[in-house]
Order: structure tokens, then C-alpha cells, then sequence
């Protein structure tokens, strides 16, 4: 039975009503030809993608296989050895008002655990030149069912709270791009099906999402096209067709795939 | 959620960025205390240790008391540099600040900015612990001393900065930024040491007008060289 994508799970407005008839509509994020060697080893080694407004690509692939080193240059915080990557024409990294396009969501919490969960999300939109700090951080608090918390210290939270406390951080200045490794990482039930609804809200707003997960399910419950990694390349990509994946045969599939190169 | 179609924002201001940073690396600092509480237990234990190994009758106050002051300095300084990058690094915050639009020059002002108050406020408590000690009449020379303090404070805190956000990504941070660091502090704490003995001997400023020229010229080279480099050491 197929896994239908977010958007058409939830009634949202398909993105892809906006694509053009090739399946490529408003492009908002290009990757062309991305190397990034570290000594003799290429951790990413001639990756292309083109993803719309409003798309989510789930990338999927075994540890090493070059997910976050790509994440990392697509958000721009890494520099390509070779190739380019734009995102609604602007070349990343570039000027440091760019930067606030992109939203960076990891296992890591990226908090301080000094400071509250308010102070923490405000200190993040503030840094991100939200002109209005305060209520974009009251509004996103309440979104991810934090803001009960939002005068308690980070580190007095548990991983599950810390973790959307960090979504929040990530979310907070409306960012175009949001790359999101391994976000699901200690999150519980409830935890988890907020932060899916967040994702869906924020792809219907026009986002573009890159998200890295081991798992197969949630990933393609959330995509719109699917990718596989293998040792710094992208060894399959397929979109979501007839409404969503057809999850046994895509986990057949990256079995073959991971396990052969393996063995 | 935060539309991105609507969100308002202003583009990056280098001052206030830097203000926001210091604030928050301050605040965290007041919250846990963790450096300044070991800075200070070091400064009074040197302190202590130097006055109780001294012989007056063989060294003068007015000779060793210089030394002991900038010994501590330096050292005590040590301590808030280390925690200036680790407290990023703890939980990756770092990648979040980096990610924002935040220029790095913001980054690395801010964290100077931080640690030259840490700085200076171990040295609020150091020179009356020293003067106590070691029975100085500092008299109507503190504006000068606190002054002199602040110049090399400044200098210390970029040069030291900018090393921490080396160091702080290796395994051996706390080790390799002393013998990183101590090498560019010399230039800062020699004028500072001598200028400071100048006026506690209470001899007229004009003697020790070379030492604060030669303090100042140190600190403009070290915080523009230290504020072009730092953005070479934020790349992998």
C-alpha cells in the first residue's frame, strides 16, 4: 500500500500544483556538481539536485554516506571543494544576510542550556534580524507546544522538549530552506506529530525541506521525492507517485542497494 | 508557524549583533559562574601563594607586586577564553549562530567584547587582593592603573579569542591554548607590567608614556589582524 506524502495526507494544497509540466516549477533550490573532499576522501562527490518551493526531499542512506557533510552545504555552512549551490538565484554561502533563507534543524539540540526556552528562541530570531523577536517566539512556542516552558532553563528540559525547543530555533525566522538532519532523534509520540504537522504547515507556506532520516517510513510519509546516498553520491531518486511511496518496495530497494555496496 | 512570505526582518548591524552576543556568553556566564568562580579562586590562591613565599627583606613590594598582578592576569584570563567557545560547542549552538545572519566579525567582536568584561572584572578583584597583600598605597594612581588594565585587556582578550575558536575544536583545547596563546600575550603584558610599576612607584607618567604607546600599538594590531582572521577559522 502506497505512504501518502504530508501534504496529501493532510488535505494541504499540493506544491506540485505549482510545478510546471516537467514535474520543475518555481526552482528554489539548485545543487550543481557538489564536491566536498576532506583530505584524499570526497564525502560528497558530484551531487545535483533541483528542488521547488514547497518540496520535500527525504534523503536517506547509511552512516558515512555523506548526508550531513551535504546538508552542511546546502545550508552553506561548509564550502564545496567543487560545484555550486543557489537557492532562489542567491549563491550559498554568500552575503550573511542569506543565511537567514535557511533553517538548520539537527539531533544536536543547539541550544544553551543556561538560558530559558525563551531566551534561547529569542536570542536565535534576534540573530536572524526578526524585527519583531518576541512575538515570532511566542507564536512558534505555542505552534511546537513549548510555550508552558518558555521560562524554564533548557537544561532542566528533557531530550524530547530540548528537541522541540530546538525546532523552534530553527523555525522561528520563517526560513525558506530547512534542513533537517535527524530531527525526529529523541522526540515521543506527541512530540513527534507536532513537529510532523510543523513540517507540513511550514512546506504549505512554500519551504523548501531537505530531511535526513534513518528511518524509512517517516521519511517518505513526509517527501515528495525520495533520495539514497551511498558513499558521498546520490545512488536513486524517485518521486512520490499516485499520492506516496510504495514503502516495501522502496525498503527492498535500499536494502539492495546499502547491503550490496556493503558486502 | 512563522510565515516566511511575511516575517519582517532588518538586515545584519554589526554593533548590535556583537552586543547581542557579549549579553547572552555574559548572562550564561552569571547564570553558572563557573569560570568566574575558578578565576577567582585562582587569583586569590596565586596571591596568597606569593605573598606567603615572600621575603620583603630581599625583593621590594614595589618590585614583585607588578609581576604577581600580570602573572595573574594572564592566567586567570586563560580561564574565560576556554569557556568561550566550549559553551558553543556543548550542544553545537555554534552551528546555529554560524547558520544565522550574523557576520563573523559580529561573532568574533562579540565574544571579545564578553571576555574583556570577564576579564577586567577578575582584575577588579585581583589589584585590590594584591594591594591588600602586599601593602600597597595605590593612592591616586588607579585611574592610570585601571587604565592600563583595560589596554592590555583588550589585547588578551582578541589574540585569546581568536585562539580559543581554534583550539575549540580539538581534543586537547585547554592545553593547546595556553602554548598558543602565551607567546602573543608577551608583547601585551611587558609594556602593561612596566607601565603598572612605573605608577605604583608613583613616579611622574610621563616615564611610562612609551610602555602605554607601545600597549596601545599592540592592541590595534592584535583586534584588526585577530577580527580579519577569525572568519578563516570558522571553515572546516
Amino acid at each position: 500500500m502506497p505512504i501518502p506524502h504530508g501534504t496529501a495526507a493532510t488535505g494541504v494544497a499540493d506544491s506540485s500544483a505549482n510545478r510546471s509540466a516537467d514535474g520543475e516549477g518555481d526552482v528554489a533550490l539548485v545543487a550543481e556538481g557538489l564536491v566536498r573532499a576532506f583530505g584524499a576522501r570526497k564525502a560528497v562527490n558530484d551531487v545535483s539536485l533541483r528542488l521547488s518551493d514547497g518540496e520535500c526531499l527525504a534523503l536517506f542512506g547509511p552512516n558515512g554516506a555523506g548526508k550531513t557533510t551535504l546538508l552542511r552545504l546546502l545550508g552553506g555552512l561548509l564550502r564545496p571543494t567543487r560545484g555550486r549551490t543557489t537557492l532562489h538565484g542567491t549563491l550559498l554561502p554568500g552575503p550573511s544576510a542569506t543565511r537567514r533563507l535557511v533553517g538548520l534543524i539537527s539531533h544536536h539540540a543547539m541550544l544553551y542550556p543556561a538560558l530559558t526556552v525563551r531566551e534561547n528562541v529569542r536570542f536565535a530570531a534576534e540573530c536572524q534580524g526578526v524585527i519583531d523577536a518576541d512575538a515570532a517566539t511566542t507564536r512558534v512556542l505555542q505552534q511546537l507546544r513549548v510555550l508552558d516552558r518558555a521560562e524554564t532553563a533548557v537544561r532542566y528540559l528533557s531530550r524530547g522538549l530540548q528537541q522541540r525547543v530546538s525546532i523552534s530555533r530553527a523555525l522561528v525566522h520563517g526560513p525558506r530552506l530547512v534542513l533537517l538532519d535527524e530531527p525526529y532523534t529523541g522526540l515521543d509520540e506527541v512530540g513527534a506529530l507536532v513537529f510532523t504537522e510543523a513540517l507540513r504547515e511550514l512546506k504549505a507556506s512554500g519551504a523548501t525541506l531537505v530531511l535526513i532520516t534513518h528511518n524509512l517510513t517517516e521519511g517518505l510519509m513526509m517527501g515528495d521525492r525520495a533520495a539514497i546516498m551511498q558513499d558521498g553520491r546520490i545512488v536513486h531518486e524517485e518521486r512520490a507517485e499516485n499520492g506516496g511511496f510504495d514503502l516495501p518496495r522502496f525498503q527492498a530497494l535500499y536494502r539492495n542497494l546499502v547491503h550490496e555496496a556493503i558486502a | 508557524m512563522t510565515d516566511p512570505a511575511t516575517t519582517a526582518h532588518r538586515a545584519p548591524a554589526f554593533l548590535a549583533d556583537a552586543w547581542r552576543i557579549a549579553r547572552k556568553d555574559l548572562l550564561i556566564e552569571f547564570r553558572t559562574r563557573s569560570a568566574f568562580l575558578a578565576a577567582t579562586v585562582f587569583a586569590v590562591l596565586a596571591v596568597a601563594i606569593f605573598r606567603f613565599t615572600w621575603d620583603p627583606t630581599a625583593i621590594p613590594a614595589m618590585d614583585l607586586a607588578p609581576g604577581v598582578l600580570w602573572v595573574i592576569f594572564t592566567f586567570s584570563g586563560l580561564l574565560g577564553l576556554n569557556r568561550s567557545f566550549s559553551l558553543e560547542l556543548a550542544e553545537r549552538a555554534y552551528d546555529g549562530l554560524l547558520a544565522s545572519q550574523v557576520a563573523r566579525e559580529s561573532i568574533f567582536v562579540g565574544k571579545v567584547l564578553a571576555n574583556f568584561v570577564f576579564v577586567s572584572a577578575i582584575q577588579a578583584l585581583a589589584i585590590p587582593a594584591v594591594a591588600l597583600f602586599f601593602g600597597l598605597e595605590i593612592g591616586g594612581a588607579w585611574g592610570v592603573l585601571i587604565g592600563i588594565v583595560l589596554l592590555a585587556a583588550l589585547g588578551l582578550s582578541a589574540v585569546g579569542t581568536l585562539f580559543a575558536a581554534i583550539a575549540a575544536n580539538t581534543r586537547l583545547a585547554e592545553l593547546l591554548l595556553p602554548m598558543m596563546t602565551l607567546p602573543f600575550f608577551v608583547p601585551l603584558v611587558i609594556p602593561a607590567a612596566q607601565a603598572s610599576s612605573v605608577v605604583l612607584r608613583g613616579l611622574p607618567l610621563s616615564s611610562a608614556m612609551e610602555w602605554f604607546k607601545l600597549l596601545l600599538a599592540f592592541d590595534l594590531m592584535f583586534v584588526s589582524a585577530c577580527i580579519v582572521v577569525f572568519p578563516f577559522t570558522i571553515e572546516e
